[in-house]
């Protein structure tokens, strides 16, 4: 009797998971799910891709450089290292009308804003308002994190190398340049203007910056950015919060403003402009250039026409690859059956 | 001076070195009690206490210890450096990265191995306290165990266990003896008789016992259960008497008393010194062929690591010898980094480097690893399939890390007695001096082969030979270490042996010896017990006969006899021996040895175990030079064993030979096999005979089939005669009718010398090869004959002995391997135990290192279950050493079947696609982060986040391949057992080879170039954006950095996942579960990681990216895409291979596919045993067609060398078409693109080379 049970207690569970007989499904990669599986995504997949690749025609993109590299250009006399507050103008032409909104992007192109130590060069707590870091800003800011002593605000090399061309852009109407109004409200992240980044809690803006000093390359101190708009200044400026944003790669293009206001809803008219431009940034010491770019967007964002075509290919491949096992299969299979 | 520095050197060397290590023996004073004076210097020694510590850690030592002890392993001390790397020097990531993976690793080791040395003091604690009797001063006081010194005498009351090692002084049983159980010690639940000597037997009281004068010189510890040598002084009157000490006076710790009611014993070995604790130490540890392929695929990923950041670190300097590359003026250093050494940067950047790619390899691959094995280790231990009914012993798994190793064993070394038979041995027959005797035919009803032809026991000889037989008789009787087992107590009554013959039983270690016995008492003569060194027969006339039993010269392997001297009633004095034919023919002076040796020489060959009995009558004066030879051997305390040889080798001479015995061994074959087996003829051999099957059962022969269909190598390695062992052979199948026998014995060598004989059969066996291959491919190869080989163990020596001076003799080693590679069965006879782990050996260091598999049941198999590099215990009845000491133990031999081609099957192709999958999702992992150097300027920028890089190989993409490492099943488990070939598919580490690991990071390049670029072409200079609220063009957001390592990982997560899923077959609800759920899991947290402020970090880069990203449809669209693109060249290539080049693998699966359900697997066993004439019409129809050309059609030139492998299937198929034609027809429409022609399809379906993709 008690060996019995003990035989009984030995004996394993018999339940399907232990005795590995679960119910399952098993599924086989064979040709005859792949093949019509190759076709239809291959058909899918060129149907995106035309799709695709239209919109992205349809969408204009006008890229000018404004270096100043070539003699002939007006900004080649900005290029001086020596010469300050200089305003140089580029003139263009916009052949057709540039539908709306049309946005307004600079662009750097040889900067790597994904340099490591340049991208953990900056105080995140800083940045989110808090007033001990104003006094001692982290040391992962270094170099830029003092200044003859007193502490830089924003620190950091990202803050520092704030982009500070600016731009001015004039319609020809009737032989008068008239001013084309920008937006500037609502170009960085939303996330980033009301959560990520917080001004100090202190009235004036000002007096929160007691006794801290602007980061080296910045003509204008924090508070003081945007004299127009009081909510456009501190850490929540929004070409501060879109500079803040390190691009991914070496060249990279960001957004300036909109233009969507008034006359110029519906786009940009073909016309000639003019472009006044506030030439600050350095650029030429490490061979990079400076670009500025008029697009609109469609409903899979700005102009890219590789996700079209490489839809287009790969939709390509997969009809193909199913009509080459079709021929590999029909070939080394039919015969068999006589 | 000189005095002093001897005084001080006796002091360190006791006090410091522990002087027991350097005395071999010790002298124990029995109750402390000094020894007469004048006759030994009283000199006490130095014993532990009886604390047993089996835990490795205090409370104190516990953190450094068990932290050294982890880093001592490889792969943690490479982490460990890893993080320490990123504490000192500026690294890209965070310490965090490979700081929290790696303390996570070892905080869960840490706390099992804590939890378990816990349990560990608790056990130790309950056993160190619990109360001991002992006696002090004539009293008996209570101790606890761990005061318990060495010398103290011990009360021990019945089913109390030992608390150390004790001898046995004196028992509440007159004879001084008491039962024990050794049950928690070795297994063995039978109960063995323990002696006490006879001096001290008569004190049974405590006040007695406390009177005892006496000591003990014994050898100094050792952990062999088994052995034991001492010698015990009593001093009577001063004069000092020694008696010698054996395993028979030892009682161990753990071990139980039975049967007795009380004993007394003092102790001698104590706590940490007894023989148990000195079995705690675990042998050394076996490493899989997986694991050395994982560490060479380590030692490559090493070097691509270190060659991607050496690669790196150039280009990194090669680039910034630009300044302006250096250091633009937006990204100024500081002034310590300018100052810095540029050799001291390149190093730091260079270690920078490693660490920002060290994720290649994961720690979690490890741990994985070891989980897959653990975990996986149960699903062996939970079948059902392998529980023994009978013994209620289901497999017990001593070791998890050889699972995948059953998958690869190419030689299955299996001992014969026990293993492939059953050890329930039966008297048969004996023959005295010709004259043959069967015992009455009652038993079981069965009628005995051959029994019509013999003399039955009342034909009695004339007078001369009735002397004989009497003695034979009687030998049988005497020369045995059987004893007699009362009737367990019932209702506290003990049955006596008085109460009836029936209510006592014979036990042995032997069962041959039971056997014996009990034939005896059926043929007349009952032996009834030893009572007082008496042993008691009743004889044929109901007259007990009294024999002072006075010697016994024990049983032992290498002699392979036992006898012992008795002296009758009479007082004539007589020496029995009964072994082995070899051991007895050369010690007999007369008898009818001829006619003897034939009838041992026919029995043999039935497949019985023989025994010869022979006797030696002794005069008192030969008695008396007997008994000096034997007390000296055995008061010996140095190699007492080597001198009671010699003294046995001298005193069992001159014997004058009785008769024989045969006993059959039960053979586990299947009854099945019985019935379809026609008695087979063994043509070649030179003994012409005739091989009967006898009474069949348990599948041993299916075994072995089995497993030489799946192409392993079975190697019989008994001690038994040779005739009895080929026997064994025929019937369990290991040689077939056409087995071609090769014969490597001594009766060959006789003839020939060894170097011809040799050369002569590999010349045979090479001419043979020769022919094999052309046959091959004429697709005839199903019927070629195979070879077996029969060596003895005195050939095999001679074989082995290494090379002499003659340059022949070398290569002996290397012409017997190469005739052994060729045979498919060998089988080694006479062979001693350590010769069983030679031949193992040798065939381990052959020159292709085949993995090697030792099964065996007895003590004499430990040595091989060692040595192989996989060693099997079954749970026998020889006890439980085997089983004690293997990898794995079973219950049955033929449970080896599904343990090798199901469990092992699984296991191989579980761990290898785990193994190589790993090192994929990694490269995935890590190739992207290191294109991304060439576009950030080598500055050791994260492509990912530190939360992604932390918990991608920890709970992103762990559980699915864990699971699917568990649980995947490519096949059902069925057909892996009903078709064993499917086993060859999976031999030499096939999965594991460099071209699939090549193929695997290929593909790993492969997708991190489309993921990597994918990306980088939709962020290059385009302004691949977020519209923030999809569909309108109103607002733009632009991505930064985290959003491109986001959208890579994005893919990468879902890339290697459904990479996963597509190399899953086995779908449960489990792999549904952790693999969407991790999918799932990778999501909610990405949106939680991302949703929200997280207040203890000082950086919020990912706040919002991963929404962000989503809310952009040329996200999704390029995921899509990029995973597309990633999938398809893998689709393509197990499409393509599937159709042209099918494995054996993936046809079953194709067909199991279309229908072929273990709900059929009944029928289809049926008809594929090989009872396919109902169909035969069908056969002839389609099978010739397909065999005939092999070669046609779909080109399967890879099929060529092997259409055995797939011979098998055609017959499968054509059932299966032909049973499930209706249902296979619901598969048309899904064809598609096929004609819909019915016929057409059902013909292809019939066509059977290349099913795997046949629609």
């Amino acid at each position: 009797m008690v060996k019995e049970e003990q035989i009984l207690a030995n004996r394993p569970d018999n339940t399907a998971f232990t005795q590995q007989r679960l119910p399952a499904w098993q599924p086989i990669l064979s040709a005859g799910i792949v093949i019509p599986g190759f076709v239809l995504i291959g058909l899918t997949f060129i149907g995106i891709g035309v799709a695709l690749f239209v919109t992205s025609k349809s969408i204009q993109d006008m890229e000018i450089d404004y270096t100043g590299v070539e003699t002939d250009s007006d900004c080649y006399k900005c290029t001086d290292k020596d010469v300050k507050n200089c305003v140089c103008q580029l003139d263009f032409n916009i052949p057709s009308l540039i539908e709306g909104p049309v946005f307004f992007y600079y662009g750097l192109s040889n900067y790597f804003q994904n340099y490591r130590r340049y991208g953990v060069s900056k105080d995140d707590t800083q940045l989110s308002g808090d007033l001990d870091n104003f006094k001692t800003p982290s040391d992962t800011c270094s170099p830029y994190d003092t200044d003859g002593g007193k502490p830089i605000v924003p620190c950091g090399s990202v803050a520092n190398s704030m982009f500070n061309d600016t731009f001015k852009l004039y319609r020809h109407v009737n032989g008068t340049k008239k001013e084309v109004p920008f937006d500037g409200k609502g170009i960085a992240w939303w996330t980033d203007y009301n959560v990520k980044y917080r001004n100090p809690d202190v009235k004036p803006l000002k007096d929160a910056f007691e006794g801290t000093v602007k980061p080296l390359f910045w003509p204008k101190p924090a508070y003081d950015l945007d004299p127009a708009d009081p909510n456009n200044n501190g850490f929540i400026n929004q070409d501060f919060l879109v500079w803040m944003r390190r691009a991914a790669l070496p060249d990279f293009r960001k957004l300036y403003r909109r233009i969507s206001q008034g006359d110029y809803a519906r786009g940009l008219p073909a016309g000639n402009y003019t472009l006044d431009i506030d030439y600050n940034y350095p650029v030429m010491s490490f061979k990079g250039k400076k670009k500025v770019v008029f697009s609109n967007v469609s409903w899979m964002g700005g102009r890219n026409e590789f996700l079209g075509i490489a839809y287009l290919v790969i939709g390509s491949l997969c009809i193909i690859m199913s009509i080459v096992m079709l021929i590999v299969y029909a070939k080394f299979k039919f015969p068999e059956e006589d | 001076m000189g005095m002093h520095f001897s005084t001080l050197r006796t002091l360190i060397s006791r006090y410091c070195t522990g002087e027991e290590n350097w005395v071999d023996s010790r002298t124990i004073y029995i109750g402390h009690k000094e020894p007469p004076s004048g006759t030994e210097a009283f000199i006490q020694q130095r014993f532990p206490d009886n604390r047993i510590v089996s835990s490795k850690y205090t409370f104190w030592n516990f953190v450094p210890k068990n932290m050294f002890e982890q880093f001592r392993r490889v792969a943690n001390f490479y982490f460990l450096i890893i993080f320490l790397v990123q504490l000192i020097i500026d690294t890209p990531t965070s310490p965090i990265t490979s700081g929290l993976p790696l303390f996570f690793v070892i905080t869960v080791t840490a706390i099992k191995q804590g939890y378990e040395d816990w349990l560990r003091h608790k056990a130790d604690n309950s056993v160190n306290q619990c109360p001991v009797h002992v006696v002090h001063h004539g009293k008996v006081v209570r101790k606890q165990s761990q005061k318990l010194r060495v010398g103290d005498v011990v009360f021990m009351k019945e089913n109390e266990t030992f608390p150390c090692d004790l001898i046995l002084l004196s028992s509440s049983r007159e004879d001084g003896t008491c039962f024990v159980t050794t049950a928690s010690l070795d297994g063995e639940s039978s109960h063995k008789t323990y002696h006490a000597i006879q001096d001290t037997k008569a004190y049974t009281t405590e006040v007695e016992v406390d009177s005892i004068h006496a000591t003990i010189e014994c050898e100094q510890p050792q952990p062999d259960l088994y052995k034991f040598v001492g010698r015990i002084n009593v001093y009577m009157d001063n004069e000092p008497v020694a008696r010698p000490l054996g395993s028979e006076n030892l009682l161990l710790r753990g071990a139980t008393l039975k049967n007795t009611d009380y004993i007394y014993a003092v102790a001698i070995y104590t706590g940490m010194e007894t023989k148990m604790a000195l079995n705690y130490q675990t042998k050394t540890q076996k490493r899989s062929a997986v694991e050395k392929s994982m560490n060479a695929y380590l030692v490559v990923y090493l070097c691509i690591l270190i060659s991607k950041a050496l690669i790196n670190t150039v280009l990194k300097y090669a680039w910034q010898a630009d300044t302006n590359q250096d250091e633009p003026w937006y990204s100024d250093r500081t002034e310590p980094e300018r100052q810095r050494h540029v050799v001291v940067r390149a190093f730091t950047d260079f270690l920078a480097f490693m660490v920002l790619f060290n994720y290649i390899i994961p720690v979690s691959m490890y741990v994985t690893v070891e989980m897959q094995k653990f975990l996986g280790s149960y699903f062996i231990m939970w079948d059902d399939e392998m529980f023994d009914e009978e013994m209620g012993e289901r497999a017990v798994v001593n070791t998890s890390d050889l699972n995948e190793e059953l998958g690869q064993v190419e030689y299955v070394f299996t001992d014969k007695t026990g293993t492939l038979t059953e050890n329930n041995m039966e008297f048969i027959e004996c023959c005295v001096d010709g004259h043959i005797y069967v015992p009455d035919v009652i038993c079981n009803g069965q009628v005995m082969p051959g029994a019509t032809s013999m003399d039955m026991i009342d034909t009695s000889p004339g007078p001369g030979a009735r002397e004989h037989e009497e003695l034979f008789f009687r030998a049988l009787c005497l020369c045995h270490t059987v004893q007699v087992k009362e009737e367990e107590t019932v209702d506290g009554i003990k049955h006596g042996i008085h109460q009836g013959k029936s209510t006592s039983f014979y036990i042995s270690s032997s069962p041959d010896e039971v056997a014996l016995v009990e034939g005896m008492k059926r043929l007349g003569f009952t032996y009834l017990r030893l009572k007082d060194s008496h042993m008691e027969i009743l004889n044929r006339e109901d007259e007990i006969e009294r024999f002072q039993l006075l010697e016994v010269l024990t049983f032992d392997s290498v002699r392979r006899r036992m006898s012992v001297i008795v002296r009758s009633s009479t007082g004539e004095l007589y020496l029995f021996c009964k072994g082995a034919d070899s051991a007895i023919f050369p010690r007999v002076v007369s008898g009818k040895v001829e006619q003897i040796k034939a009838r041992v020489e026919h029995n043999a060959v039935e497949g019985l175990r023989t025994l010869c009995v022979a006797y030696r009558p002794l005069s008192p004066a030969q008695y008396q030079e007997v008994c000096h030879l034997l007390n000296g051997a055995k008061l010996a305390l140095h190699d007492r064993d080597k001198r009671l040889a010699e003294a046995y080798d001298v005193i069992e001479k001159d014997l004058i030979l009785l008769g024989a015995t045969a006993v059959e061994d039960r053979w586990r074959i299947s009854a099945s096999v019985c019935s379809n087996g026609t008695p087979s003829r063994r043509r070649s051999l030179s003994l012409s005979l005739c091989v009967c099957f006898p009474r069949l059962q348990e599948k041993a022969a299916d075994t072995i089939e089995s497993l030489h269909k799946a192409g392993m190598k079975v190697w019989v390695l008994t001690g038994d005669k040779m005739e009895t062992a080929v026997a064994t052979c025929y019937a369990s199948k290991l040689f077939h009718r056409n087995t071609q026998i090769l014969e490597l014995t001594t009766k060959r060598t006789e003839e020939q010398s060894l170097h011809d004989v040799l050369f002569d059969l590999s010349r045979a066996v090479l001419r043979q090869l020769g022919g094999m291959t052309r046959d091959s491919f004429s697709g005839l190869s199903g019927d070629c004959t195979d070879y077996g080989l029969i060596i003895d163990g005195a050939t095999l020596s001679a074989v082995m002995r290494p090379a002499q001076e003659d340059s022949n003799s070398g290569n002996y080693k290397e012409i017997f391997l190469e005739i052994c590679r060729n045979c498919s069965a060998v089988l080694c006879c006479r062979m001693a135990p350590l010769q069983k782990a030679q031949i193992v050996k040798l065939i381990k260091a052959s020159k292709e290192h085949p993995i090697t598999l030792a099964i065996g049941d007895g003590a004499n198999d430990v040595s091989m279950i060692l040595e192989a590099h996989v060693g099997i215990g079954i749970m026998g009845k020889e006890g439980r050493q085997a089983a004690r000491n293997s990898d794995y133990a079973i219950p049955k031999f033929k449970h080896l079947k599904k343990m090798l081609l199901v469990h092992g099957h699984y296991y191989y192709i579980r761990i290898s696609e785990l193994v190589q999958y790993f090192f994929y999702k990694n490269v995935c992992f890590i190739f992207p982060q290191f294109l991304y150097q060439f576009f950030c300027g080598f500055s050791q920028q994260p492509l990912y986040d530190t939360a992604y890089l932390t918990l991608y190989n920890i709970s992103f993409t762990s559980l699915p391949i864990l699971l699917h490492s568990l649980i995947e099943q490519h096949i059902h488990m069925d057909i892996l057992r009903k078709d064993p070939s499917l086993y060859r598919d999976i031999a030499k580490n096939s999965l594991l080879r460099w071209p699939i690991f090549i193929y695997w990071t290929v593909l790993g390049v492969y997708d991190a170039i489309v993921m990597f670029f994918g990306v980088y072409f939709l962020f290059d200079n385009t302004t691949f954006t977020s519209n923030g609220q999809l569909m309108t063009a109103n607002t733009q957001m632009m991505f930064g950095n985290w959003t491109f390592g986001t959208l890579v990982f994005t893919v990468l997560v879902f890339t290697v996942t459904f990479k996963l899923a597509l190399d899953t077959h086995y779908w449960t609800w489990i792999n549904h579960f952790v693999i969407w759920g991790s999918l799932v899991f990778f999501l909610v947290f990405s949106l939680l990681w991302g949703g929200i402020i997280w207040p203890f970090l000082n950086y919020q880069r990912m706040y919002y990216v991963f929404m962000q990203m989503l809310s952009s449809g040329p996200a999704w669209l390029s995921i899509i895409l990029l995973i597309a693109a990633s999938l398809l060249p893998d689709v393509l290539k197990k499409v393509v291979c599937r159709t042209l080049w099918p494995t054996t693998t993936e046809r079953i699966q194709m067909y199991a596919g279309f229908g072929y359900v273990p709900t059929l697997m009944d029928n289809a066993d049926k008809l594929y045993k090989g009872q396919l004439s109902e169909f035969t019409p069908m056969a002839s129809l389609h099978a010739p067609s397909k065999a005939g050309r092999p070669r046609r059609g779909s080109g399967s030139q890879r099929n060529a060398p092997n259409p055995r492998r797939s011979a098998p299937f055609h017959k499968k198929l054509m059932f299966t078409r032909w049973r499930r034609t209706p249902d296979y027809r619901t598969f048309a429409p899904l064809l598609g693109f096929a004609d819909g022609s019915r016929h057409s399809t059902q013909g292809r379906a019939y066509g059977g080379t290349g099913p795997g993709t046949s629609v």
